[in-house]
Parts: structure tokens; C-alpha cells; sequence
């Protein structure tokens, strides 16, 4: 094995040339290159938290934005819609006050015609009952040759009328 | 990698050998092949990051491994240690990577050229047993640096009967101490062990085509073929985990020097 037959002629060789060799590792590359690398990293690691933290920020403005937006929305929502139960009420009461006009007017027009429709009845009743006097008092001459004033005729009819 | 009777000696891999001579206060310094693979190690290592550096806000697929890589150690220890354990993050970082690269480095298929075979500089207990100390080191250090002599209290776990406190506080320090070596020794084994075991069965797989019987090919060869697939890629699995592990481990005990349990 030559790592141990060897050691002691090359220990000193290897010994030193690691020394200088390790050495530039640790001082050039461990000391040297390793923190700009690292530097590098950090940066770009504070950078994506910074745009994360102003991109959450630019989130909750808009969330504010938007909270707000959507109370003008209902408040104008709000407005329109008491307008326009307002109006509708307006109009029910119009529509309601025309209606009653319209009832009374009505009403005046149906009593009238009433009453000249029952003036007329009673006329009609009146003539009905001369009428038929006459011609009862003409049917009981023709039948009996008996006389019969009109005024014995009128009140037998009223008699036979009421009844009937 | 071929002997001088035809054979095939999983071993050789292993083998260090000088490129340049290099004398140092008498040391032998020399810049070897396992040299030249830290060298190649560390140019592979520096060009990843260097491509992961254009520092684009979206970042592109190479920033994106990069990002990648070091985003999973940053997150392995402010799992492991908290939000202190970033000071650490360079540490823990070069360790991974530089075991991670090392390993796949030896992983390359460069003995295709003739004359040339990748190197694991991570299959040399010299190369784990210093890392590990660094490993080790920097837990010591943090340690008594930020608790000073309170530190020793990591030994008494919280809740120790007093009719044990005579045998815990022993396997504890016991525990502490082996770290350094389990650490060395498990990235060193796994990273042998594997690399033996692909070498051996690629030499199935060559010797039994050079075989005179015509039938050995078909036993032999193709199925230690199929197998050599299978575990190469297993091999290739082994050499992330252990540098996961040494990760792990370091992050770890980086938290018990930090937290004190």
C-alpha cells in the first residue's frame, strides 16, 4: 500500500502543497468568491420579500378600494330604491283620490236615476190603476147593466190590487 | 498500471511520484503527481465558482449550481449550529468542495491517454488527516475561545447521574478525541477501498480478454464489465456522500464547540 509505504518520504510534499493549495481554497475562493455568491443570493431573497410585501400591500389598498366602492354602490342602491317607493306610493294615493272622485260622481248619477226611475213607476202605477177602473166599471155594465160610479170602481181595483 | 509480467497492480494508482524536485530546510518537498492534482483541484474549484459570479438577479444554470452548492451549506449549518454557524460557512464550504472535487478528480477517465491516470489525492491518509485536523482544529479553537476552561462541560452531558460521573466524562473524552481520526480514516478508506475495487475488476475485465481460452472473455470479462458500470457509478455516489459526511461531521461538532450540546 503505497499510502502507507510512502508516507514517510512524501508527508512533507503533500503536507505542503496542501497547505498552499487549501490555503487559496479557504482565503481565494472560501473567502473570496463564497460571500459575493452569497451576497447575490441575499439580495435577490430581500428583493422577492420587498415586491411580495408591496404586492400584498397593493392587495389591501384594493381591498380597500373596493370595500368603499361597494358601500357607494348600496347607499346609491339605497336611494334609487326609496325613490322609488316614494313614487310608487304617489301614485297609489293619485290613483286612489281619482277613484273616490270618480265613485261620488258616480254615485249622484245612480241616485238620480233611481228616483226617476221610481217617479216613473209610481206614474205608471197611477195611470194602471184609472185604467183599469174604467174598464172594470165598463166590464160590469156590459155584464150586469148594473151602474158602477168610477169612484166604487177605483176603490174595488185598489182593493184587488193590494191584495195581488 | 501494467506490471512487467502482464499483470495489473490495483495498488499502483496510489503510487506518489515526483514531477520536480523540491528541497525545502531539508524536507522533501517535491511537486509530485499528488500535487498536480490539488493544483487541478483547485483550478477545476476555481473555475465552478468563477462561473457561478456573473451575480445576476435570475440567475442563469451555472450561477444556478453555484447558488445551488452554497446554498445547501449555508443551510447545513444554520440547521446544525444556528444562525452563528454562517461564520463557518467558509470553512465547512472549502472543506466540501475541495473533498468533492478531489474525488471526482481521481474519478476521471484520464488513463485513456497512454501514460497518464488520475490521482486521488483524498486516498492519502496524509491529505484526510490534515483535513480533518483543520476540521478538528477549528472546533478546539472556537471552543475554548468562546467558553474558555467551561468548555471541559461538554464532557458531562446533561443529566449524567453523579454515580456516573466517574466513567462518563472518560468515554466522552474518548468520543472527542477519536474524531480527528475517524474522520481521516473513513474518507481515506472509502476513497481506497473504491478505487482498489474498480482497478481490480477492470483487471478482470483486461486479463480475461487476453486470455487464450475463447470462453473466458464471455464469463469473465462481460459480466465484471456490467459490474465494473455499476460500480463505478456507485463509486462516483461514495465520493459525494464522503464529502457530504465530512461536511456533516464538521458542522456537527462545529455545534458542540459553539453550543456546548
Amino acid at each position: 500500500m503505497p499510502q502507507i509505504a510512502q508516507i514517510l518520504e512524501t508527508y512533507a510534499s503533500q503536507f505542503f502543497w496542501l497547505m498552499i493549495v487549501f490555503g487559496l481554497v479557504y482565503f481565494t475562493i472560501g473567502h473570496g468568491m463564497l460571500p459575493k455568491v452569497e451576497a447575490t443570493m441575499d439580495a435577490r431573497n430581500r428583493k422577492i420579500a420587498d415586491d411580495l410585501a408591496a404586492a400584498e400591500r397593493a392587495r389591501a389598498e384594493a381591498d380597500d378600494l373596493g370595500d368603499s366602492g361597494e358601500a357607494g354602490l348600496a347607499a346609491a342602491r339605497a336611494a334609487a330604491q326609496a325613490k322609488a317607493s316614494d313614487a310608487k306610493a304617489k301614485g297609489a294615493k293619485d290613483a286612489e283620490a281619482r277613484l273616490a272622485k270618480a265613485d261620488a260622481e258616480i254615485g249622484v248619477k245612480l241616485a238620480a236615476a233611481e228616483a226617476a226611475l221610481s217617479a216613473a213607476t209610481a206614474k205608471a202605477m197611477a195611470s194602471i190603476e184609472t185604467v183599469a177602473a174604467d174598464a172594470a166599471a165598463d166590464i160590469v155594465a156590459k155584464v150586469s147593466g148594473a151602474k158602477v160610479t168610477p169612484a166604487q170602481a177605483a176603490k174595488a181595483v185598489k182593493a184587488v190590487m193590494s191584495n195581488g | 498500471m501494467a506490471g512487467e509480467s502482464g499483470k495489473i497492480d490495483p495498488m499502483y494508482q496510489f503510487k506518489i511520484e515526483p514531477l520536480a524536485q523540491l528541497n525545502l530546510a531539508g524536507y522533501d518537498v517535491s511537486f509530485t503527481n499528488s500535487s498536480l492534482f490539488m493544483v487541478l483541484v483547485l483550478g477545476a474549484l476555481w473555475v465552478f465558482m468563477a462561473g457561478g459570479m456573473k451575480r445576476e438577479m435570475v440567475p442563469g444554470r451555472w450561477q444556478m449550481a453555484v447558488e445551488g452548492v452554497t446554498g445547501f451549506i449555508n443551510n447545513m449549518l444554520t440547521a446544525n449550529v444556528g444562525p452563528e454557524g454562517k461564520k463557518y460557512v467558509p470553512l465547512v464550504f472549502s472543506l466540501f468542495m475541495f473533498i468533492l472535487m478531489a474525488n471526482f478528480m481521481g474519478m476521471m477517465p484520464f488513463g485513456i491517454v497512454p501514460g497518464v491516470h488520475p490521482f486521488t489525492i483524498t486516498s492519502h491518509l496524509t491529505v484526510t488527516a490534515v483535513l480533518a485536523l483543520f476540521s478538528f482544529g477549528t472546533v478546539l479553537v472556537v471552543g475554548f475561545w468562546r467558553h474558555g476552561l467551561h468548555f471541559f462541560s461538554l464532557f458531562v452531558p446533561h443529566g449524567t447521574p453523579w454515580w456516573l460521573l466517574w466513567l462518563i466524562p472518560v468515554i466522552e473524552l474518548f468520543s472527542f478525541m477519536i474524531r480527528p481520526f475517524s474522520l481521516a480514516l473513513r474518507l481515506f478508506v472509502a476513497m481506497t477501498a473504491g478505487h482498489i475495487m474498480m482497478k481490480v475488476l477492470a483487471g478482470f475485465v483486461i486479463n480475461g480478454l487476453n486470455a487464450e481460452a475463447a470462453w473466458v472473455p464471455l464469463i469473465v470479462s462481460f459480466p465484471a464489465f456490467i459490474l465494473m458500470i455499476g460500480i463505478t457509478l456507485l463509486e462516483l455516489l461514495v465520493c459525494a456522500i464522503q464529502a457530504y459526511v465530512f461536511a456533516l461531521l464538521t458542522s456537527l461538532y462545529i455545534n458542540d464547540a459553539v453550543n456546548l450540546h
